[in-house]
C-alpha cells in the first residue's frame, strides 16, 4: 500500500549508517568525497569516528575496504552507483567478489532520477553488471523503511554485497514490521489478471500502475523483488502462474536487470508472455525527474500500458 | 657465538634459501609448461629475506591475528612466494607440483582463499597497495603492531591506483605499511625505443615520485642479501607518520645467464635443455 509518507532513501541510509554503527563496533564508512550527496555525511556528524575519507579515488577505495574486511571490519563503500558500477569495477572483481570479502557497496544515485546530473552520473546498467559477478548479493530497495531493512539484513550477512541506492523522496510502501529477507520477494498486491513484476523505487509506480489498471477492470498481481540476486525464483514462478502474463519494470535497463532476471527466469521454468518496461539500451540525459519518467518510459502509465498491450496480444 | 658469526651464519642460509627458492621456481615452470620466469627470479631473494628473517609470521599458524602481511601486489611472480612459503614449511615443498594444475591451491595468481598463507588475492596489476593501506589502517584501529609488506613491480607502478593508494597511505600516516618495488626495468613488453636496447622501463625519476607523494625512500641492490636484510629490517624505522617504499635495483631473470635481463623470459614455457641449464646456472652462481 503507498502511504502518505515520504523518505529519501538516501537519508535513510546516512540514518541507519548511525544506527548500525552503534549496534556493530565494526562497521566502518569509506567515502570518495560524496557524502553529503549519498548522505554519509549523516554518519561524519554522527560519529566521525567510524568515517573514513578516501577521496577521489574510488579504485583504491574498494580496496582499502578488503584490506579492513580481512581483518574483521564491516566497510561500507559509498560512491555513486556509476562510479562503483564502473570505474572500481576490476576492484571489485578481484579484492571483494573473488575473495568473497565481507564488503558491502553502496551505489547511491542510481537509475536515471539522479538530480538533473545526466549519464555520467546515471547508472541503468548495474544490477546487469552486478549480477553477473559470481558472489556477489544485489539488493533495490523500494523505500526508505526497506533501505533500513535491508541494511540492517546486510549487516548479518557475511559476504559482498551491492545496495542499489536513489537520491530523492519516495512514498513508503515498505510496512515498517516487515523484517528483511535476503533473497525473497514479498507480494505487494493480489490479482487475476496481470503479474507485475518490479524493483528498486520503482515499485512505487507499479503500485500505481495496478490502480490505473484496477480503475479499467484489471485485476493486478504485483510481486517486488528487492534481492535481484539470489533471485527468488518460486516466487516469480507463482506470480506468473497465477495470472499468465508478465510485465516487468525497473529504472535500469531491461537487458541484464529485473526483466533479463525474469525473462531467463520464466524462460526456463514456466515461459510466459512477457514485457519489460525499463530503459531501452539508451542512456539517460539531465533533466527533472517528471519529464525523465516520461521520456523514458518509467511512468505508471508506462507500466499500464504495457499491461493492458500484453493482455490485449496474447487474447488476439 | 659472537653475534657477527650468528649474522654470517644467517646470510649464508638465506643466500643458500634464496638459491633453493630459484631451483624450485625453474623445475615447477618446467614441469608446469607454464608460469612467468623473470619476476619470480627477480623477486626471490626479498621473498626469502622477508619469510625467513624480518616479517613475524608463523607458519603453522597462517591465520594468526598478529601476524606481520605480505601482499604480492605483482601477482603474476606466484611461483616465487609459493616456493617461499613452501620451503618456509607453510606447505609441503611436494605440492609445487601441483601449480595450475585443476584443483590446485596454488593458482596462477595467488587466492587467498584456496591457500592459507596468502593475506590478499591478487593478479590484476595495481591493485595490491590498496588492501596494504586498509590492513594498515585497520592495524592502527585495532591497536595491533604488525606490519604490511606490500611488493610491486616497476612496471606495475605505471597504473593510477597505486598512487591513489599512495596519496591515501601518506594522508592516514602509515608509517606501519612498508612497499618495495621490484625494480627490474622489465615489465612484460615495455616501452619501444624507450630505454637503450629499445625495450625498458626507464624510470629515472622513481624515488622522486614516491617522495613527491609524502613516503620516505630507501634504494638497496635488491640481490646484495645482506643489504636486503639491513634494509627490510629496518624499513619500518623511519619518520612517526611516514610509509617507506623500499626501491630494490635488481636483476630480471636473476640467476639463470640466459634469462637475465631478457623481457622475452617474463613467462615462457622452458625446454628439457633450458631446463638443465637454468640449473646449472643456479647452483654454479654464488649469488651475493
Ligand atoms: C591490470 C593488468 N594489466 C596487465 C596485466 C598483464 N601483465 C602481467 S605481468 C605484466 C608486466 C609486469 O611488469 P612488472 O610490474 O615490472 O613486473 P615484473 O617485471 O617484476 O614481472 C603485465 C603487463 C595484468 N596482470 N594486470
Amino acid at each position: 500500500m503507498i502511504t502518505s509518507e515520504t523518505i529519501a532513501p538516501r537519508v535513510a541510509f546516512g540514518e541507519t549508517l548511525v544506527e548500525l554503527a552503534d549496534r556493530y563496533p565494526d562497521l566502518l564508512l569509506l567515502d570518495g568525497d560524496l557524502a553529503n550527496s549519498t548522505r554519509a555525511d549523516i554518519l561524519n556528524n554522527a560519529r566521525p569516528d567510524r568515517f573514513l575519507e578516501m577521496g577521489i579515488a574510488e579504485q583504491n577505495l574498494v580496496g582499502v575496504a578488503a584490506g579492513l574486511a580481512t581483518l574483521g571490519f564491516v566497510p561500507w563503500v559509498s560512491s555513486f552507483a556509476a562510479f562503483i558500477a564502473s570505474r572500481d569495477l576490476d576492484q571489485v572483481r578481484v579484492v571483494v567478489a573473488q575473495p568473497r570479502l565481507n564488503v558491502k557497496l553502496a551505489g547511491g544515485y542510481s537509475g536515471i532520477l539522479t538530480g538533473s546530473t545526466g549519464k555520467t552520473h546515471q547508472c541503468v546498467e548495474d544490477i546487469a553488471i552486478f549480477r553477473a559477478m559470481p558472489n556477489m548479493t544485489v539488493i533495490a530497495p523500494a523505500d526508505g523503511v526497506e533501505v533500513r531493512a535491508a541494511m540492517t539484513a546486510l549487516m548479518e550477512h557475511d559476504g559482498p554485497a551491492y545496495l542499489r541506492l536513489t537520491r530523492d523522496a519516495s512514498p513508503v510502501i515498505t510496512p515498517r514490521d516487515r523484517s528483511f529477507e535476503i533473497g525473497r520477494a514479498y507480494l505487494l498486491r493480489e490479482g487475476s489478471d496481470v503479474t507485475l513484476i518490479s524493483t528498486g523505487v520503482q515499485s512505487v509506480r507499479t503500485l500505481e500502475a495496478a490502480d490505473l489498471l484496477a480503475a479499467e477492470g484489471i485485476s493486478a498481481h504485483v510481486l517486488h523483488v528487492p534481492t535481484l540476486k539470489p533471485l527468488d525464483v518460486d516466487a516469480i514462478v507463482a506470480a506468473a502462474a497465477r495470472t499468465g502474463a508478465v510485465v516487468t519494470a525497473e529504472d535500469h535497463s531491461i537487458i541484464g536487470g529485473l526483466g533479463g532476471a525474469v525473462a531467463e527466469t520464466l524462460g526456463e521454468h514456466r515461459p510466459t508472455p512477457l514485457r519489460r518496461v525499463g530503459l531501452r539500451d539508451v542512456f539517460g540525459e539531465s533533466a527533472p525527474n517528471a519529464p525523465l519518467l516520461e521520456k523514458y518510459g518509467l511512468t505508471p502509465r508506462h507500466v499500464a500500458d504495457a499491461a493492458r498491450d500484453l493482455l490485449a496480444g496474447s487474447r488476439a | 657465538m659472537a653475534t657477527v658469526e650468528v649474522e654470517n651464519q644467517q646470510l649464508q642460509s638465506l643466500r643458500d634459501r634464496a638459491r633453493d627458492a630459484r631451483r624450485l621456481i625453474v623445475e615447477t615452470i618446467f614441469e608446469a609448461q607454464a608460469g612467468h620466469l623473470g619476476g619470480p627470479l627477480s623477486a626471490a631473494d626479498m621473498l626469502v629475506a622477508l619469510y625467513f628473517d624480518v616479517m613475524r609470521i608463523d607458519p603453522q599458524r597462517p591465520s594468526w591475528p598478529d601476524r606481520d602481511r605480505f601482499i604480492l601486489s605483482k601477482g603474476h611472480s606466484s611461483i616465487g612466494l609459493y616456493t617461499v612459503l613452501a620451503l618456509r614449511g607453510f606447505f609441503p615443498v611436494a605440492e609445487l607440483a601441483t601449480f595450475d594444475a585443476i584443483d590446485s591451491r596454488l593458482q596462477g595468481h595467488p587466492d587467498m582463499k584456496a591457500l592459507p598463507g596468502l593475506d590478499m588475492s591478487t593478479g590484476s596489476l595495481g591493485q595490491g597497495l590498496s588492501p596494504g593501506v586498509g590492513m594498515a589502517i585497520g592495524a592502527k584501529r585495532r591497536g595491533l603492531d604488525f606490519r604490511t609488506y606490500v611488493m610491486l613491480g616497476d612496471g606495475e607502478i605505471q597504473e593510477g591506483q597505486v598512487w591513489e593508494a599512495a596519496f591515501v597511505a601518506a594522508r592516514y600516516k602509515l608509517d606501519n605499511l612498508v612497499a618495495i618495488i621490484d625494480h627490474n626495468r622489465l615489465p612484460q613488453y615495455s616501452w619501444p625505443n624507450a630505454g637503450g636496447e629499445g625495450l625498458t622501463m626507464h624510470q629515472p625519476e622513481i624515488a622522486a615520485r614516491w617522495q613527491a607523494f609524502g613516503w620516505r625512500v630507501l634504494e638497496v641492490d635488491g640481490h646484495d642479501m645482506a643489504a636486503v636484510l639491513q634494509t627490510l629490517r629496518h624499513a619500518h624505522e623511519g619518520a612517526p607518520g611516514t610509509p617507506t617504499v623500499v626501491i630494490a635495483n635488481t636483476v630480471k631473470g636473476k640467476g639463470v645467464s640466459f634469462m637475465e635481463n631478457h623481457y622475452a623470459w617474463h613467462a615462457k614455457p622452458l625446454s628439457q635443455e633450458q631446463r638443465d641449464a637454468a640449473l646449472a646456472d643456479i647452483s654454479a652462481g654464488g649469488n651475493s
